[in-house]
């Protein structure tokens, strides 16, 4: 199957294109070596059918950050049959930038000139014909968007792949270009493949052709130290790329006619943007709009409306009040547990409701009918238990979570897609700058709030390693939508128990959200204060002009999203479901217990062994017998964070049928989505106190992460050692914090301990860096 | 006139004439366009002072002052422009 590979500026509208093309057939794989999200497809349109491939969006084939390294070597070294270079129409000198490097290879290329509906809309033209003849190569007019010229695209592109095309370059009426040449001849001679690409690179000094073509470096040298222009000298970086840039204002800008004379006139985006990013209320706008996603995907009182309600002295009236609960207060009929699912007192905000759609009237329903079959299937009962108690509401449990996260997830989208996040980095910068991080890293870093995958591979976009590796690191600081239940079924618990059910459990959720911050940004400071200390990186951003976000590209990436969340739903974490059942119900010699005799258990005997070790962080041996419930949620959360609160519904089982929770009933913990009710039978059965439990879902959330986290964050973090060293930061924050708030919540002036601490590790690391401490690390023999 | 890029106020405009900076930086301000002969019109500040946006080869783009700093521009206005002509 014939290859062709999408090339073009970030923004040029490639995904849309690649998304077009390839309809349904699109999957997301890795890249071989650099791991970064590779995404192909087939077109099927065409003579025959064609693979797809989409490449990072890149300005330019420098050595200088990964997505342009990965997107020169796919064209060097995997030979596409044709690269179709998108081209921003409303963009064309930046854009053309692009083009003139990839010219310089020899594969078979087209351009799609892209958005040419907007330069038309702006009363501008293009003359495509013109442009065509001046490029040497077939120039298409097409709208990704709306699907027009695509096929004459692919048509055109699959033509020019039966041809063979050499590079060819903009440089030649430059004053290297004979410098260029002899270096190309010399490359030719040792039969090099794209001569002239790498001739290029070598006279620019390019860090990586410099590496690969040792031996003819001298040579290049040579020719160097003969040669000094007037305006640049010898930087020939500078020369290359000015030289780029003056033939594409002198030949291919000409092409474009605007209609309207002034240079920087104001369009619609610019008039939203003086109100967005404006020096005023900027930062008001921004807090604004971040209170607005989460309180659309979590609120329970939709835009207050009750609490205004309770104001005007005209309370909405619960349903209740309304007659519409039975006596059991279950609903009336089929309408009124739809209704149940909009509103109860109050209105809920569309993320809730979503939320309770899916959990109440689908996958309960669902999983409750599935259930019943096998309950009367007259299966023996370890089988009944395992697929009823393990797996069924294992998965029920992971399932529910997957409406809040793709809530998030359209809503990050949504700022994405609209331009609003570049700008979001934009007002931020100088905040992140502080902690020697760029703007740029807020989004990933907002992003970790959905999900730590995506957002860790969100940092390639930051060109600085050392801010990447920070960045990883702290991602899942910032609690993602598998670790709110957590949040909110301890929290609820604490109300419920410790506060006589008056109080507000939302309060904490948002306390332990800052916390998570905190303790992302402390780490920062500390990583770049100490291990990975550098420079700021550079903030040379587009700020890309604002768009309305496109249904199908919304819709596409969702999708995706919940393709890798149900797979992961049925492997990883159906396999531990799997796996702690067993461990609960199989002691050391192999024997299946009943649920009574957990206490035997493999699972309960190694979290016992380990238990000792969560004493200073509240949840160890001063719980006493049933204390390593907690140690066993806390690792069952390693697998996949969504296992705690399960873990915990199933040993509230387990613990009712050994008959030590007197009073409680393990089908009430199982109805309970919250989870409130599990955390309660596990507070019931060890005593556990309220620092304890604060410390222990301050340990989950800064915790390793999930696996699937773990597994983004090993491929792009790149080297094993930085990886290995990046679990062992995790364990030690995880530790440190948990024994910070347990031992502050249960004394007090322990603060003043760890305040002497605190201020005794910045006083070292201030005069280490200043020179005026000196360690001595023993030598180690060679 | 000429001066370096961070020091424009707002809505002023001109001429690149050259760039510096260290090698990351200068070349990442080459490839989005900040090249000699390049026109840039600096377009506002963030609402924290830095960084600063501005209009290159007709899009926009946001850099930092100490960035800013490695561009010299030839101030376009008005007189100096007219002289530019003659």
């Amino acid at each position: 199957m014939k290859r062709f590979a999408l090339a073009g500026n970030p923004n040029c509208g490639k995904t849309t294109l690649f998304n077009s093309l390839t309809g349904s057939t699109a999957h997301v794989g890795n890249w071989p070596g650099v791991t970064v999200d590779k995404r192909d497809g087939v077109y099927k349109k065409c003579a025959e059918p064609v693979a797809i491939i989409d490449l990072p969006g890149i300005y330019s084939l420098s050595p200088y950050t990964p997505e342009e390294v990965i997107a020169r070597n796919y064209i060097l070294d995997e030979k596409p049959d044709c690269v179709i270079n998108i081209v921003d129409a409303t963009n064309l000198e930046r854009n053309l930038y692009l083009t003139t490097q990839i010219l310089e290879m020899d594969v078979p290329m087209v351009i799609a000139l892209n958005m040419m509906d907007a330069v038309e809309r702006q009363g501008d033209k293009i003359d495509a014909k013109e442009l065509e003849k001046r490029l040497g190569i077939p120039v298409v007019k097409i709208s990704a968007l709306k699907e027009q010229g695509l096929q004459e695209l692919m048509d055109k592109a699959f033509n020019e792949s039966k041809k063979e095309r050499r590079g060819s370059t903009v440089l030649k009426d430059t004053p290297i270009a004979h410098l260029i040449g002899d270096v190309r001849i010399a490359l030719s001679g040792q039969n090099v493949g794209n001569p002239l690409f790498h001739a290029i690179k070598l006279v620019e000094g390019d860090e990586i052709e410099v590496e690969m073509h040792k031996e003819t470096l001298p040579m290049v040298e040579e020719f160097k130290s003969t040669f000094n222009d007037e305006i640049f000298g010898t930087d020939f970086e500078a020369l290359v790329a000015d030289g780029r840039y003056k033939y594409i204002s002198k030949y291919f800008a000409p092409v474009l006619t605007r209609k309207s004379k002034e240079k920087f006139a104001a369009t619609r985006s610019d008039r939203a943007d003086k109100v967005l990013t404006n020096r005023w209320a900027g930062i008001p706008i921004f807090l604004v709009i971040l209170f607005l996603i989460f309180h659309l995907t979590f609120s329970e009182n939709f835009l207050f409306i009750s609490t205004f309600a309770n104001w005007a002295k005209s309370p909405l009236p619960t349903l209740e009040e309304l007659g519409l609960l039975t006596a059991e207060g279950e609903p009336i009929n089929y309408g009124v547990r739809w209704l149940a699912t909009i509103y109860d007192g109050t209105i809920y905000s569309p993320g809730v409701i979503v939320n309770n759609i899916w959990n109440d009237m689908i996958v309960g329903e669902l999983f409750g009918w599935i259930q019943g079959l096998i309950e009367g299937s007259g299966m023996a009962a370890w089988a009944v238990g395992l697929l009823n108690n393990g797996i069924i509401e294992g998965l029920g449990a992971v399932l529910s979570f997957l409406p809040p996260i793709l809530t998030l997830f359209l809503f990050f989208s949504i700022l994405e897609d609209s331009g609003y996040m570049a700008r979001i980095a934009f007002i931020l910068d100088r905040m992140f700058r502080r902690f020697g991080l760029s703007g740029r890293s807020f989004l990933p870093m907002i992003m970790g709030f959905g999900c730590s995958v995506p957002a860790m591979i969100n940092t390639r976009t930051l060109a600085d390693e050392k801010e990447r590796t920070a960045t990883v690191r702290v991602i899942p600081f910032f609690s993602c939508g598998a670790k709110l239940p957590i949040l909110t079924a301890v929290a609820g618990a604490i109300i419920l128990q410790f506060a006589g059910g008056s109080g507000n459990a939302d309060l904490i959720t948002y306390a332990m959200y800052l916390l998570g911050i905190i303790v992302a940004i402390v780490c920062v400071l500390l990583m770049r204060a100490t291990t990975l200390k550098g420079e700021t990186p550079p903030f040379i951003m587009e700020l890309p002009a604002y768009h309305a976000p496109q249904f199908k590209n919304l819709m596409a990436h969702l999708w995706d999203k919940t393709k890798h969340f149900i797979k992961k739903a049925f492997t990883i974490i159906l396999a531990s479901t799997i796996l702690i059942w067993v461990l609960t119900h199989f002691g050391f010699d192999w024997r299946f217990l009943e649920d009574e005799q957990i206490n035997d258990s493999i699972l309960a005997g190694l979290s016992r062994l380990v238990q000792p070790l969560f004493t200073p962080l509240g949840f160890g041996s001063q719980l006493g017998e049933y204390g390593w419930v907690f140690v066993l949620a806390a690792v069952a959360g390693l697998i996949a964070k969504e296992n705690v609160i399960s873990t915990f519904a199933t040993l509230g089982a387990c613990l009712i049928a050994a008959g030590v929770l007197p009073g409680f009933n393990a089908d009430a913990i199982y109805a309970d989505d919250t989870g409130i009710q599990a955390v309660v039978a596990m507070i019931a059965a060890t005593n556990i106190t309220v620092p304890g439990l604060i410390s222990f879902i301050a340990f989950n959330m800064t915790t390793i992460p999930c696996f699937a986290a773990v597994g983004t964050a090993k491929s792009e973090l790149g080297e094993r050692k930085r990886f290995n060293w990046t679990l062992v930061f995790w364990i030690a924050v995880s530790y440190t914090v948990g024994a910070i708030v347990y031992t502050i919540g249960a004394w007090w002036w322990t603060l003043f301990i760890w305040a002497a601490a605190a201020a005794a590790v910045t006083c070292f690391i201030v005069f280490y860096n200043k020179g005026k401490i000196k360690l001595k690390f023993p030598k180690r023999a060679k | 006139m000429q001066k370096t890029l961070d020091k424009f106020v707002i809505g002023e405009s001109g001429v690149v004439k050259s760039v510096g900076g260290e090698g990351k930086i200068k070349r990442r301000l080459f490839d989005m366009g900040i090249t000699p002969g390049a026109e840039i019109l600096l377009r506002k500040r963030a609402p924290l002072g830095d960084p600063l946006e501005i209009t290159v080869r007709g899009y926009e783009l946001s850099l930092r002052i100490t960035e800013a700093q490695c561009v010299v521009l030839e101030v376009r206005d008005e007189t100096t422009a007219g002289e530019a002509k003659q």
